[in-house]
């Protein structure tokens, strides 16, 4: 039973990584129609500059939010450069430049900080919490973990539904002609997604870190299950990233935890094809009607 | 005014219009007709920015629009309606709504300016917190005109207001139309296969064929010419 426990909690802490990179990847798929690729090694560029910062003993939460931040401009900056003159062109494109960012940037970090893994220091404690006389699998940091993905998916929310910012987005993403007949920018929106897809990536990789082998190299699993979590998902829904990352996070944590833990990645290859044979579009996406 | 210079537009090898000039003078109509296919959309996109030009001008109250994009064509009063009615399924009738005024209106002025538009358009009231996607053709209509009026516009670019829509409502929208123009001082650019309706309301008639300008005169002098009539508009 405790097995159990630890597992499903295990599990959750797992899933809200996955759905807060998997929410990069909506963010991007909604304003851009791309998958991209490069989210995962985005991510962890930022995290490498917040364990430099740290490395010079600046403060725990201004190097946390320096790679926030930093992830910020990182987007803003790939797609004005890289990902804008791509316009127009053939769908596979841009894919392929995002593919070529990974590469890239894995090499940069590599040649940078070194290719060999290290530790990033986690903001809580990593003891387990204790119920009674056991010792749960669940620490202050996995606490720390979820409360930040729960803040992040609730800013998400309201700066969709609440804000007109979030309206001009939805807007962008949905019929992006239009939109600017109404006077949207949608240059400028499609810009803000992809920032605000990196910083959702650098906030992953920040919590992911402690965790892990820190190496330039450690977002790359956790990027194939998000893409699984985004899928799950339906790719175009921020409440289907969440779903999807957690019915990926428990999916892979009983699958490791009762099977071994090196069949997990072949838990989310199963995932991915049970979803994508019964309902191609995704659960939270609405299928595309067929035009006759 | 309206002004349209030796537009010429192409895409590819296929000319979609050439050397039209027209003018739409302010508070009127004017209808431009012509069969399928024969540059009319075009011609609205290529006033609103969507499509460039490979030579001619656009201007509008003196400032050229040729060479401007989209986002500040519209910051000029230039509103259009695009063919198919362009309402975003995904969004509320009032998102969609909200949405045309956001970059003219401050937070306070956005509610009055809403409620002008729903007083417009009593049915939009009734189901604006519904998804448009639930709309039926006329309600679309009404909320593609309403979305597009929320911006107060000087100029209105009506791509096909009429299409798959019942007379009846047909004859209203015109009628709606006919009276924003004289009372408010809109110019309306109508694009229209409705040639009746159409010339019913419209002060000016533009007739395109193949991209080319047939006729550019009064409503009433189309109307009554049977030879031009027969020819290219099918009446």
């Amino acid at each position: 039973m405790s097995l159990f426990v630890n597992l499903t909690l295990n599990g959750i802490t797992n899933g809200m990584i996955f759905a807060a990179v998997a929410l990069g990847l909506v963010f991007i798929w909604r304003a851009t129609h791309i998958v991209n690729f490069g989210q995962g090694s985005m991510a962890m560029f930022t995290t490498y500059l917040a364990v430099t910062l740290l490395d010079r003993h600046l403060n725990y939460w201004l190097a946390f939010v320096a790679a926030l931040v930093a992830g910020l401009a990182l987007g803003a900056v790939i797609e004005q450069v890289l990902i804008r003159p791509l316009r127009g062109k053939p769908a596979l494109n841009p894919v392929i430049v995002t593919l070529g960012l990974f590469i890239l940037l894995e090499g940069l970090a590599g040649s940078i900080f070194g290719v060999g893994s290290r530790s990033f220091p986690p903001a809580f404690s990593q003891a387990g919490l204790k119920v009674g006389h056991t010792t749960l699998a669940f620490s202050h940091f996995d606490v720390f973990i979820l409360a930040a993905v729960v803040v992040l998916m609730l800013g998400t929310l309201a700066l969709f539904r609440a804000t007109s910012l979030g309206l001009r987005m939805r807007a962008a993403a949905f019929a992006p002609e239009v939109a600017r007949l109404l006077g949207v920018r949608v240059g400028r929106i499609l810009t803000l997604g992809w920032a605000l897809a990196a910083v959702a990536g650098s906030l992953a990789g920040l919590l992911v870190a402690p965790t892990v082998s820190f190496s330039p190299s450690f977002m790359d699993l956790i990027l194939v299950y998000a893409f699984t979590a985004a899928v799950v998902g339906g790719l175009e829904s921020p409440v289907g990233a969440l779903v999807g990352g957690l019915v990926t996070g428990l999916a892979l944590s009983y699958v490791g935890g009762y099977l071994g833990s090196s069949l997990e990645p072949l838990g989310a290859l199963a995932i991915l094809m049970v979803v994508l044979s019964a309902r191609p579009e995704g659960i939270f996406s609405r299928p595309e009607p067929r035009r006759v | 005014m309206l002004d349209v210079e030796e537009l010429s537009v192409a895409y590819g090898a296929v000319k979609a219009l050439q050397g039209v000039s027209f003018q739409a003078q302010d508070g009127s109509v004017t209808a431009v007709l012509g069969a399928n296919g024969a540059g009319k959309t075009t011609l609205l996109r290529t006033v609103s920015g969507l499509v460039k030009p490979q030579s001619g001008t656009v201007s509008y109250d003196g400032v050229k629009l040729t060479g401007l994009s989209v986002e500040s064509i519209v910051r000029l009063g230039v509103s259009h309606v695009p063919e198919g009615r362009g309402v975003i399924e995904e969004l509320t009738v009032d998102e969609n709504l909200r949405l045309g005024t956001l970059w003219r209106f401050g937070h306070r002025e956005r509610r009055p300016m809403l409620q002008e538009i729903y007083d417009l358009f009593p049915p939009l009231a009734e189901r604006r917190n519904r998804m448009a996607s639930t709309l039926s053709g006329g309600e679309r209509q009404m909320l593609a005109i309403g979305r597009a009026l929320s911006s107060k516009p000087t100029l209105l670019l009506l791509d096909e207001p009429s299409l798959g829509l019942a007379p009846l409502v047909t004859a209203q929208l015109m009628a709606m139309i006919r009276k924003l123009a004289r009372e408010t001082r809109l110019t309306v650019v109508l694009v229209e296969q409705n040639v009746r309706s159409a010339l019913s309301i419209a002060e000016e008639a533009v007739v395109i064929n193949l991209g080319r300008v047939v006729i550019a005169d009064r409503a009433d002098t189309v109307a009554a010419d049977t030879q031009l009539r027969h020819h290219y508009l099918g009446f």
